[in-house]
């Protein structure tokens, strides 16, 4: 049905199209100029016209079919049964499932009637629906037809339509955005104070508790021994590796950023600038296992040389490889926003006897710093929410230190953890991770908001 | 500013004097810009005298704003161009390679067509001069450049009460106004201005006007414009270049009376632009 649909659509709006075009030019009867809209806002006029109550029909109708067919079905049992939602949703899977002739057992003469009930109303339906859906493109094209005059102003209502799928767009987003926010944060409020989930810990002893051990609770036997949910260790696992890809990618990735825009020329630009976006395109699978196999053991080795106890997954080794990972977002965002400071600026500064880097860091930077500070933004958040690096480089192991030699595990390891492998949906380790979601959510967004108030205060705006 | 006192008096010492018997600050002789291939300005000779306001007229592309940067070489940031010939300020070459060119440009202020202040605050903007240069020792001598500057720049009063706002709020004549007073800040000889009333308005072209006009008396301002009444408002002399070359230089009154070149003429007759 639907192909059959989707055909018809295509045809008739194409159609639509075609037609307001040679309309449009039918009634300017040769003198354009006299048409209030070019011919092709005709066509587009017409083609919308079609489009929009074609694609509603089958959007409203084929879900009307589908629930009619439905009840079709189970007209043919008991009033309890309807009742009872597990025998109901039994009934409808086995009457589909022999309505597409893919039922296994055997079939009740019930069932059978259901069946045969559901393929014939679904059928007449889905034949209605198409036809309504043609009958109502073939009306709104007439319509159009209708309307096409020399001053008809086609082209506004084009232009308002494609102002309301553009905003549809943006709901679209926004809605997004906010249902993810809320399905994490309605999971998290189970996890805290849903009755039914046991083993479940306070939001206090969760929020700043300093053990994080949620396999125990895998096995009922071992329930008691010593499951906990303390989320500080993990925070800090996460802070210390992002601290420490900071400080290599900052770095690193602001000055050769600086390089790139004042001192490199045109041609190492060229060459240099792609190869550092190149960076950001490795997976970062392969940057984990290149800090695993490659990075760790060299730090290990290091370590050992100057007699330091070295874990063999390290935050260290992480953080570096994750500091790799991130230069390129710093220095290619921060070389564009620096060299977008307009020349004048530079020509101002050097006709003032300034030297380079006194204009770079008093001019330069300043102009350029909320660019700066959102790619610095940007990477921190990657870098927080990077996980694959982290599985592979720095364990499993939730130690709560700073020592960035020791092994430490983040917040989204352990929700990668959790979440790998089965699991029920209701028990307090799977919801555990809904709320490291959650709190992962709230350090992001407190990161930006400070972000925010430090560009707010230093910007120094140029027009 | 010991270092440049001491060059000025050097220079009266030995100065070379122009046509007229003015002590000469500028000197070029012969120069030669090439921006890769092209030759755009050719063989120029000319005595730029201190204090007073020279105008450099002329139709567009023939070599104003080339030859006004190579006095600060500011034509060192464009990599294709390339300066031969002598320029000296105060006898000395300032294409020497032992000169340095932070020291050239702290001498030889530039305002430019549009006006750039920093994105920073009025003052800081005026600061930022006499900072790197290290002319100010304590906050309050600091300070007090940057009130002077403002005043001679005639912007003190509009501005004095809101120095921490940010430049770039101001309208385009305050704007201009504040370029010229953080050029003034490190206390140049020369002032170079290329076009500096192109962006503005009457009323604030008026208030640069009379400022250069309270300038001149200190400094050696060289001043590119594309108005005629302009250089004969606010020049003494008048250079006119066409097509790469300077045709003539002169007290601005017998550039416009009588000119002594075909093309001044037509020039200023408006017949070639
Ligand atoms: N950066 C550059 N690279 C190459 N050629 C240049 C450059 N700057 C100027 N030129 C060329 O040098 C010649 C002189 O330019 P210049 O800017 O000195 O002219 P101008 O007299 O200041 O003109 P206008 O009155 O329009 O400002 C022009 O032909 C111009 O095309
Ligand atoms: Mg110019």
């Amino acid at each position: 049905m639907a192909y059959q649909f989707f055909a018809a659509l295509v045809l008739l709006v194409s159609t639509a199209y075609v037609v307001g075009h040679r309309r449009a030019l039918s009634v300017a009867a040769g003198r354009l100029h006299d048409l209030h809209s070019l011919p092709a806002y005709h066509g587009l006029f017409s083609a919308i016209g079609v489009f929009v109550p074609m694609l509603a029909v089958f959007v409203l109708g084929a879900p009307l079919v589908n629930w009619m067919a439905q009840s079709a079905a189970l007209g043919n049992f008991d009033a309890a049964i309807q009742a009872d939602p597990l025998q109901r949703s039994v009934i409808l899977r086995d009457a589909v499932s022999l309505a597409k002739g893919q039922f296994g057992g055997d079939a009740s003469p019930e069932l059978q009637q259901a069946a045969a009930d559901f393929k014939s109303v679904l059928a007449n339906g889905n034949w209605a629906v198409l036809g309504l859906s043609i009958a109502a493109g073939l009306a709104a094209l007439a319509a159009a037809f209708g309307t096409i005059k020399v001053p008809f102003r086609a082209r506004k209502h084009v232009e308002r339509f494609t102002k309301i799928v553009l905003g549809a767009c943006a709901v679209v987003a926004v809605l997004t955005t906010i249902g993810i926010v809320f399905s994490v944060a309605f999971e998290t409020y189970r996890f805290f104070f849903d009755p039914a989930i046991k083993g479940k810990p306070s939001v206090t002893s969760f929020l700043f508790g300093l053990e994080w051990n949620p396999q125990a609770a895998m096995r009922a036997d071992q329930g008691a021994i010593s499951t906990a949910y303390g989320f500080v260790p993990l925070l800090v696992g996460s802070l210390l590796i992002t601290f420490i890809a900071i400080c290599v990618a900052g770095p690193l990735g602001l000055f050769s950023a600086i390089f790139l825009s004042e001192y490199a020329s045109q041609k190492v630009r060229a060459i240099a600038k792609p190869i550092l976006e190149i960076l950001a395109g490795i997976p970062t699978v392969v940057l984990g296992f290149f800090a695993a196999l490659t990075v760790a053991p060299l730090i290990r080795g290091l370590g050992e040389a100057y007699g330091l106890n070295v874990a063999s997954e390290s935050a260290l080794a992480a953080g570096l490889v994750m500091g790799m990972m991130i230069i390129p977002f710093i220095s290619s965002l921060s070389d564009d926003v620096i060299t977008a400071v307009p020349q004048s600026m530079r020509d101002g500064s050097y006709a003032l006897g300034a030297t380079k880097s006194e204009t770079i860091r008093q001019v330069l930077l300043p102009a350029a710093l909320p660019g700066i500070v959102s790619a610095f933004m940007l990477a921190i958040s990657r870098a927080i929410g990077e996980t694959m690096i982290v599985v592979m480089a720095a364990g499993l192991a939730a130690n709560l230190t700073l020592n960035p030699l020791e092994a430490v595990t983040t917040i989204t390891v352990q929700i990668k953890t959790i979440l790998v492998g089965d699991q029920e949906f209701d028990s307090a380790k799977t919801l555990a991770a809904f709320a490291l979601g959650f709190v992962l959510f709230f350090v992001t967004l407190l990161l930006n908001y400070i972000a925010l108030r430090i560009v707010r205060k230093y910007r120094e705006q140029y027009d | 500013m010991d270092m440049s006192a001491a060059t000025r008096m050097e220079a009266e010492r030995s100065a070379p004097v122009t046509a007229q018997g003015l002590p000469a600050k500028v000197v070029a002789r012969d120069v030669n810009v090439f921006y890769g291939e092209k030759h755009a300005l050719k063989h120029v000779d000319v005595d730029i005298p201190d204090r007073g306001v020279t105008a450099f007229i002329g139709p567009s592309g023939c070599g104003k704003s080339t030859f006004l940067r190579c006095i600060n070489r500011m034509n060192d940031t464009i990599a294709s161009c390339k300066v031969t010939g002598k320029i000296t300020i105060d006898n000395r070459d300032i294409y020497d390679p032992s000169l340095d060119v932070v020291q050239l440009r702290a001498r030889v202020g530039m305002v430019f067509q549009k006006p750039n202040p920093f994105p920073k605050s009025i003052f800081d903007n005026v600061a930022y001069g006499p900072k790197i240069h290290g002319l100010a020792r304590t906050k309050s001598e600091l300070e007090a450049i940057v009130t002077a500057s403002l005043e001679k720049a005639g912007l003190w009063s509009e501005v004095k009460d809101r120095l921490g706002d940010s430049g770039t709020g101001l309208s385009g004549g305050q704007q201009q106004r504040l370029c010229i007073a953080r050029a003034i800040a490190v206390n140049p000889d020369v002032i170079l201005m290329d076009e500096p009333c192109s962006a503005l308005d009457p009323i604030a072209t008026a208030k640069v006007e009379t400022l250069i006009d309270e300038l001149r008396a200190n400094y050696c301002i060289i001043i590119v414009t594309h108005s005629m009444q302009q250089a004969a408002r606010v020049s003494q002399r008048t250079a006119f270049f066409h097509l790469g070359t300077l045709v003539e230089e002169g007290p601005t009154e017998r550039i416009f009376s009588t000119p002594r070149d075909q093309r001044t003429q037509d020039y200023i007759t408006g017949r070639t632009g």
